[in-house]
């Protein structure tokens, strides 16, 4: 009697979960469970570094749904069992995806990598490198700047669930950007990273390192694409921006994998005092991308606006996990993710607002914004604060909704189709994250992919 | 055992007393089958309930403690050292002055049978894991308001209890839903007929008095078509150096129409782990709103929840808790939207003071091909000292796009003005500072009866008098 439920689900359990599909669990070596070959090429240290890496990768376990930094998540979505490292590709082929980068009209300097490998580097003015500037791949400085590069490379450790990624990319990592600014030097005009997937089942493994030193200013744009839109791949990048005191550093980044990429991307960014840095996630492809973003905030006055725009179409799934970590008093953070879904997709969103007990005076802010568009599409939203100090202004907020009837009843009324007009409702709701930035200059190209999106929907 | 600091002693002194008793039944330390048996057999229960609370033992075995999430704290509950059943008979008194003579002290000392005379529909008195007294007043029963004990529940009215009993909350819910589902002992059980309009609240007053003992009531509440009922519960523990549990499973069935209201003022001594579940069920156009006020405790796990299973039901939560020195008040709440034009409210107001820690964890969840689902939820905290703690862990699951829903959450401190102003007027910081706090939560004071809202003034008075200085 016991058994006979008259009240069909209705069993709410406080650990509750979506049913999943198992874990894949592979027992036997298969795809990105090989261990890769030894990188004799490059110093000891980093040889050292890529050792150990894949020792602890071997040593954690793989995500489970019960834990906390995977709640909501597909696991299913994520086997990396399937991929292999992506192949050099023929120079005919990397010159085809050079002719494709296309980025903003004016920029400062170019690189473009095709499966990890640098195949086009347009280089800076000979001002800039004259004052210091490094914009190069990162093979070149592992030895070239050693000491930078044994005191920032991977520093940072992984703390928003992807561990376990973050040692994949360091057995991995063959090749990726390496940016230095000096002290009180201004870049003006943007840099711009491409990163091309190609192959099927490739796996690829994209790092930006980018320090600026006290008083400097720089603008980074990564783009993120697939040289054959429907092939399967798997993409674990890591960046890492170090602001230096009083720096100021925008990066911004165009995820446009195809649409049977599935990727993680580890993003790590150290503020230091009277530091603002700004960052931009355009989020538009891949069949699963999952973005950690955690922003540190380590001296007074250092501040961090974080900005994201999703558009969840099909079956996509977006897993975003954000940490505002305030170490210091008087910092300043103010996240807004804006996500539209429509069809079945899915969009996680699980940000935290942490300030540490000596913050005193921290002012933090954290917005996300569900556009809903389809009855089959789910969001999930988990909002979180750790408050540990007392002078404090926090606020969050979580809000999803639908078109507002009454816009699009006036945009019907003057002759505009009810499917464009919701189009273009989404469309402007996430215009409103670019805008947020204030340059349409930088902009530009991701206005352009935002609207060949809704072009394609 | 984290050790007790002086400006919290005050509040908790009128539950800090107790009197030795003799139990006439006690199933000893420890869980096993054999304690199960040894309380089915006292309780004289049928063979389906044996079973039931074997199968819930095993959950509970196989169930791990929840501390991939949960606090940590959770795994200072040594399960062996607690006593799990101990009564002086099962029989509740309907005459106060059969109650055995050390429960009424108690009772007259906490100002029971004083309320009951003043403004309570029924009054049910739980002394460790059996009520003591238990009344209602012949107006409310003749109209066929059931209110007596669980036990009583299945023995004389099966046909209503079994349909009800352990379906809005499953044995398999949580780990502490399964170990009170093995060992529940007391409680409520309240059948309100069709149409009927109960006027005044009904009230269980829970009261730990024994060391090393866990209280494991379990209420279930049903107001049939159109009914509508308030109840209230009041819990108070004598503080022990040792840790005491108190598990509870509480369930509302609110069918069409009908509305519950259920008032819970928990101020259990700091040796309490207060971890209870407690989820309603909202038929068609059927209401069922919490009212949440955690002051005591060492640790509470507390989220009510409300899953609107009919068209047009309604949920409410309004929270407060307050966290002092040494505490951690982990509340929130679940709102489980299953069919159309369902809504829901959460509001909830933490304050943490001195080392306290206030948690606010949600659940929110509108699953695919509804429409008009709106929830709405609000966190406000308020931090007094500068070791306080606050955290906000809300999930939001949203399918479907003709549903809306906000969640907004702030964190903020009293403000300086307010307390320089106060006390540029004469008023002493510590005055200032509880105007202050009285002020952030007066909204929802508000809701709660009288008698509970100025109790409610006069607990927050006291907690901040020793926070500042």
């Amino acid at each position: 009697m016991i058994t006979e439920t008259t009240i069909e689900g209705t069993a709410v359990v406080i650990d509750d979960e979506e049913p999943q599909p198992p874990t894949p669990v592979s027992t036997e070596k298969t795809g990105l469970f090989i261990r890769p070959p030894i990188q004799t090429d490059q110093p000891a240290w980093f040889q050292e570094r890529q050792f150990r890496a894949w020792e602890t990768f071997e040593s954690i376990p793989l995500p489970h749904r019960k834990d906390q930094a995977w709640r909501f998540t597909t696991l299913g979505k994520l086997d990396i069992s399937k991929y292999t490292p992506a192949e050099t590709l023929a120079i005919v082929e990397a010159e085809a995806l050079v002719a494709r980068s296309e980025g903003n009209p004016q920029v400062a300097g170019t690189m473009i990598f095709a499966n990890d490998k640098v195949v086009h580097r347009q280089l800076l003015n000979a001002e800039l490198e004259a004052k210091g500037v490094v914009f190069a791949p990162l093979e070149h400085d592992l030895s070239a700047h050693a000491d930078i590069m044994q005191r920032y490379f991977m520093a940072n450790p992984a703390t928003l669930g992807s561990r376990k990624f973050a040692e994949l990319h360091q057995a991995h990592i063959r090749s990726g950007c390496f940016i230095y600014v000096p002290k009180n030097v201004k870049v003006d005009l943007p840099l711009e990273v491409f990163h091309w997937i190609s192959g099927d089942g490739a796996a690829i493994f994209p790092h930006t390192l980018l320090i600026a030193e006290e008083g400097s200013s720089v603008t980074l744009v990564d783009y993120l694409e697939s040289a054959d839109r429907r092939q399967p791949g798997f993409t674990c990048g890591v960046s890492d921006l170090h602001v230096g005191r009083g720096a100021k550093v925008t990066y911004l980044a165009a995820q446009n994998w195809g649409e049977e990429v599935a990727s993680i991307k580890i993003n790590t960014t150290a503020v230091e005092r009277d530091g603002h840095v700004t960052s931009l996630h355009l989020n538009l492809g891949g069949r699963y991308s999952r973005l950690e973003s955690l922003n540190r905030l380590d001296g007074p006055g250092a501040r961090s606006d974080m900005l994201s725009a999703t558009v969840a179409t099909g079956t996509q799934e977006f897993d975003q996990r954000t940490l505002q970590d305030h170490l210091a008093p008087h910092t300043f953070s103010d996240l807004l993710y804006k996500n539209s879904l429509s069809d079945k997709s899915k969009t996680i969103f699980s940000g935290l607002i942490r300030v540490a007990p000596p913050a005193q005076f921290t002012d933090a802010y954290q917005k996300v914004r569900n556009l809903m568009l389809s009855d089959d599409a789910e969001a999930d939203s988990m909002p979180g604060l750790e408050i540990l100090a007392d002078e404090v202004r926090c606020t969050h907020g979580a809000t999803s909704g639908h078109v507002d009837d009454a816009e699009l009843f006036y945009l019907e009324s003057r002759g505009i189709p009810r499917l464009k007009a919701q189009q273009l409702i989404t469309q402007g709701f996430l215009t409103e994250i670019l805008e947020r930035l204030g340059n349409e200059h930088v902009t530009h190209k991701l206005a352009t992919l935002l609207a060949d999106k809704f072009a394609r929907m | 055992m984290s050790a007790p600091k002086a400006n919290i002693d005050i509040d908790r002194s009128i539950g800090d007393f107790h009197y030795k008793m003799d139990y006439e039944f006690d199933a000893g330390t420890g869980l096993t089958e054999k304690t199960i048996d040894y309380i089915v057999d006292v309780k004289g229960e049928p063979d389906w309930v044996r079973e039931f609370r074997k199968q819930a033992l095993r959950v509970f075995h196989k169930k791990p403690m929840p501390t991939h999430w949960a606090s940590p704290d959770l795994n200072n509950i040594v399960f062996e050292n607690i006593r799990y059943y101990l009564s002086s008979g099962t029989t509740p008194k309907r005459n106060w002055e059969d109650v055995p003579e050390e429960m009424k002290k108690t009772f007259e000392r906490l100002g029971i049978p004083e309320q009951e005379r003043r403004f309570l529909a029924g009054v049910e008195a739980q002394f460790d894991s059996e009520a003591a007294y238990s009344n209602i007043k012949k107006a409310v029963g003749d109209q066929g308001v059931i209110f007596v004990g669980p036990l009583e529940g299945l023995r004389d009215h099966p046909e209503i209890f079994k349909k009800w009993f352990g379906k809005v909350i499953p044995t398999s819910d949580n780990k502490f839903s399964a170990l009170n589902s093995a060992v529940f002992s007391g409680g409520s059980f309240i059948y309100v007929p069709p149409g009927v309009k109960v006027k005044h609240p009904l009230q269980a007053y829970f009261r730990i008095n024994a060391e090393n003992f866990g209280q494991f009531e379990r209420t279930l509440i049903i107001a049939d078509e159109g009914a509508e009922v308030m109840y209230m519960e009041g819990c108070t523990a004598p503080k022990f150096e040792t840790a005491t549990l108190h598990s509870a499973v509480v369930e509302l069935v609110a069918l069409k129409g009908a509305k519950i209201q259920y008032i819970t003022v928990q101020n259990w001594s700091n040796n309490v782990f207060n971890l209870v579940t407690k989820r309603g069920l909202a038929m068609e156009d059927a209401e069922i709103k919490w009212i949440d006020c955690n002051i005591g405790s060492r640790l509470t796990m507390k989220y009510p929840g409300v899953v609107m299973k009919g068209r047009g039901a309604r949920g409410e939560v309004i929270s407060i808790a307050l966290a002092g020195e040494g505490q951690h008040q982990d509340t929130g709440a679940k709102m489980v939207h299953m069919a159309d034009d369902t809504t829901s409210n959460v509001v909830s107001k933490s304050i943490s003071v001195g080392t306290g820690r206030a948690t606010y964890r949600g659940l929110v969840h509108v699953p695919k091909h509804l429409k008009g689902c709106k929830n709405n939820t609000e966190c406000d905290a308020l931090l007094i000292n500068p070791n306080s703690r606050t955290d906000t862990y809300p999930a939001i699951t949203v399918r479907g796009e003709k549903n809306s829903l906000q969640h907004e959450a702030s964190v903020s401190q009293v403000s300086a003005e307010q307390i320089f102003y106060m006390q540029s007027r004469g008023l002493s910081k510590g005055q200032a500072m509880s105007l202050s706090v009285n002020g952030f939560v007066n909204d929802l004071v508000r809701q709660f009866p009288m008698e509970y809202s100025v109790e409610l003034k006069r607990l927050i008075d006291l907690q901040m008098e020793g926070s500042v200085g």
